[in-house]
């Protein structure tokens, strides 16, 4: 049998013993409740503290069937269909600008990250008030008269644009941080072989920066699909738009702590895992087409 | 050539200052409406922008009717805890990770991998039901709860710890130092600037975060700014000078804290969120 030199030994102690913590809580705090969410997720809440019953699959079923729930994920995929591509490209663009030496370059980035450190509710506060039809700013600076989140076949997009708008300046940031990598001489070539901006942006830039886009892109649909805070703060109850808006993540919170219907709560968000998995999945097998890893 | 060069970086200019002008005149408009009365901001002929007579009382109504004070004292200390919790246990297990050789290693990284990935809504309803079994609604300990640890903080410090160079610790050992020695004296003042980045990135998705205060801390004397704002927000409709002056109240002081240490944050950021 091998000895085991008491650098080994220690090693092994203490290893586990710095990692103790961290595990110990990810295993209360996370590993437990994911698992107990999915148990839930077969059980029937039961009324005024009765016990809760198990009833199989029929959550799912129920889910399955349930329009709000499709509703739900539809308006969810139309909000991020609208945030992830123009978040992405604008910044991406800024990013490529910014990466020239221009005098307040500083002060731009600033500026464009700003949102980042606002908290959502505060920030849904004030677009609802932008947005709003009668004293608003946008339809009395532009003399038109739009129901931006009133209107169901519009509220979803413009509560979008505020997403667009609160993460530009993240997505530009990481960009940025991708461009630093990029080396000068290329461009340098490029301009000596006559390439404009353009050409620059498609055939150098994009894909020398490929894995910042799709590492990008992939926490933005998760972020996305997630999406929350904007649509509670910026729909009332009695809004018409409402039905038109609600996010999964919306319906989860209103069937687990506002209807205290966990189970059924707890069935639409493992639905959302699932659905998120599934989008995750798909981009990592597409990344090979794209995606090139020096 | 030259000219070429100034007529592309005007074009540049004005992207740029238009875009920022985007960015800035949410913030702009929720400063001007915050020292509005209402009935400046409900009249459209003409429509008002700068308002006429400051009402600087606004601030004093809504500072007493939302008790700011307590919101902010719950806030920081629900920050502060997530921080101070997050940086030791993530350095610890980072370093453990990155650094020591031991059986089990691999599998409870891949458990913390794992943990990064899932949305953290799957967490919620079983976190909720523990903290309430332990009496901690409305309580600092319960908006803490769910940060006690950090999957992505034992990432982020145990990817900074495999980018440091081994001849340190090897001269320590040599010198006899003993492995809490080695990362309490040598290896944790190293990771400094991971820690920092981990604090920043902590501390903005900790003030940020609505769903769970809301669900612990319905109480409005125990709660965050992000909840606090979300209950005025369905109490004033109307009152928008009140709701402008709170959100500008409950964004403020971070904003300035942004400006002075604004290379900090979005490196901070920038590192920890590009690792993700």
């Amino acid at each position: 049998m091998k000895k085991i030199s008491a650098r080994q030994k220690s090693e092994f102690i203490w290893g586990w013993l710095f990692i103790l913590p961290t595990m110990l809580g990810l295993i209360v705090l996370n590993i437990y409740p994911m698992i107990d969410t999915v148990r839930q997720s077969f059980y029937k809440t039961g009324d005024f503290g009765k016990g809760n019953v198990f009833v199989g699959l029929k959550n799912y079923e129920k889910v399955l069937g349930d329009s709000e729930v499709w509703q739900a994920l539809w308006n969810t995929v139309k909000y991020a269909i609208v945030e992830v591509p123009f978040s992405v490209v604008i910044a991406l663009l800024l990013a490529v600008l910014l990466n020239k030496k221009l005098k307040g370059r500083d002060v731009f980035r600033t500026i464009f990250f700003l949102p980042m450190v606002v908290a959502p509710a505060a920030i849904a506060m004030v677009w609802k008030w932008l947005y709003n039809s009668n004293f608003g700013l946008i339809n009395n600076v532009f003399h038109i008269k739009v129901n931006w989140i009133s209107s169901p076949s519009l509220a979803i997009y413009s509560i979008a644009v505020i997403g667009i708008w609160s993460m530009l300046g993240y997505n530009m940031v990481l960009f940025l941080a991708g461009l630093q990598e990029v080396p000068r001489d290329f461009y340098e070539a490029a301009a000596i072989d006559g390439a404009n901006g353009w050409d620059q942006l498609i055939h150098i830039t994009v894909p020398l920066i490929s894995p910042t886009i799709f590492f990008v892109i992939v926490t933005r649909i998760i972020g996305a699909m997630q999406v929350f805070d904007l649509i509670y703060m910026m729909i009332d109850l009695n809004n018409p738009a409402w039905k038109k808006t609600e996010s999964l993540v919306f319906l989860f919170y209103k069937y687990s702590f506002e209807q205290s219907k966990k189970g059924y709560g707890a069935t639409v968000v493992v639905v959302l895992l699932i659905v998120i998995m599934i989008l995750t999945g798909i981009q990592l097998i597409g990344q090979k087409k794209w995606v090139h890893y020096s | 050539m030259k000219s070429k060069n100034i007529i592309s970086n005007t074009i540049i200019y004005i992207i740029l200052i238009l875009v920022s002008i985007t960015m800035l005149v949410p913030f702009l408009w929720m400063f001007l409406t915050a020292f509005k009365s209402v009935s400046e901001t409900t009249q459209v002929d003409p429509f008002v922008i700068i308002p006429k007579v400051w009402k600087v009382e606004n601030f004093s109504n809504v500072i007493k009717a939302m008790d700011f004070v307590r919101l902010y004292a719950n806030t920081i200390m629900m920050v502060a805890l997530r921080i101070l919790c997050a940086i030791i246990t993530s350095t610890l297990s980072g370093y453990a990770f990155a650094r020591l050789e031991f059986k089990g290693k691999n599998l409870m990284f891949a458990l913390v991998l794992l943990q990064m990935m899932i949305p953290v809504q799957i967490f919620i309803i079983p976190q909720y039901v523990m903290v309430s079994n332990l009496h901690m609604t409305n309580s600092v300990l319960g908006l803490l709860f769910p940060g006690v640890v950090s999957a992505f903080g034992a990432f982020l410090m145990r990817q900074a710890y495999m980018q440091l160079p081994r001849d340190l610790e090897e001269a320590a050992r040599l010198d006899g130092c003993s492995i809490p020695q080695t990362f309490y004296f040598i290896m944790a003042p190293l990771a400094k600037s991971s820690m920092i980045a981990l604090g920043i990135f902590t501390a903005v998705f900790a003030y940020k975060d609505l769903m769970w205060p809301m669900i612990v801390c319905p109480d409005n004397r125990a709660t965050t700014l992000a909840s606090a704002l979300a209950k005025m927000n369905g109490q004033y409709s109307q009152k928008y000078p009140e709701l402008m002056m709170a959100a500008l109240i409950s964004c403020v002081p971070m904003i300035i804290i942004y400006i002075i240490f604004q290379k900090q944050f979005i490196e901070g950021i920038a590192t920890s969120g590009g690792k993700l």
